[in-house]
């Protein structure tokens, strides 16, 4: 009775990590910028490792099995987020040094133009008004 | 279910693979590299069921701290080469600064 309830709840387990795990390869393939990309990658990853790990755990009953997926599972839930934060850190990062490198450098151009020529205006102005 | 599962992550990993080819910038290529690593310990763990063998386990846990490590030393190390040229580009205070 309990092994046939364990066993149906595993392979629940199983079929839901799959579910998420293909949601997840279909966004990452098939979203058109990066961002959402690393939405659909990140969010489905943790999940789906938590959900087919437990459906292993399940199957694997008392032994060390059982504690060595344990481990596995708690080091996936630490670090997936963690290297799903650095890569957004790091691609904001980037994106931002070339998105914002042409607007610094637009209004300099253009205000230094505008800075020399009306310099010597003022200049001028100033040596008529002498 | 196992089997399912074993077909299951062996699709994820070639679309991620399809993703980290065809990919535009290096931050897609380094987040679908990063997946197919997770989908590769699943996979390891999975295959130990179906074979039998709880040795396989082992190599799981090496291989999700090697993803973790590389993953993080490849972003690294992109993020320290893109703020080199950038300072190179606009000039030397920044750099010193950095």
């Amino acid at each position: 009775m309990i092994d046939v309830l364990l066993s149906y709840t595993s392979g629940l387990l199983l079929f839901l990590g799959c579910f998420f795990m293909l949601t997840g390869a279909i966004g990452l393939l098939r979203f058109p910028d990066f961002y959402s990309r690393m939405h659909a990658a990140g969010v489905t990853d943790t999940l789906a490792t938590v959900l087919i790990l437990s459906g292993l755990m399940l199957m694997a009953g008392w032994s060390l099995a059982l504690f060595k997926l344990a481990l596995i599972m708690l080091f996936i839930f630490f670090t997936s987020p963690t290297a799903s934060h650095a890569l957004a850190r790091s691609a904001q990062l980037c994106a931002l040094r070339l998105t914002h490198a042409p607007v610094d450098n637009g209004p300099a151009d253009v205000s230094r133009p505008t800075a020399e020529t009306s310099t010597p205006a003022s200049r001028m102005e100033a040596a008529e008004g002498s | 279910m196992l089997n399912a599962t074993l077909i299951a992550l062996l699709v994820v990993m070639s679309l991620a693979l399809a993703r980290a080819i065809k990919g535009p910038s290096i931050h897609d290529r380094i987040l679908a590299v990063n997946m197919f690593g997770t989908k590769t310990v699943l996979l390891i763990a999975v295959i130990c069921f179906t074979f039998g063998k709880p040795e396989f386990l082992d190599i799981a846990l090496v291989y999700a701290l090697i993803n973790f490590v590389s993953v993080i030393g490849v972003l690294r190390y992109f993020e320290f080469r893109s703020r080199h040229q950038d300072g190179t580009q606009n000039g030397t205070g920044e750099v010193a600064s950095d």
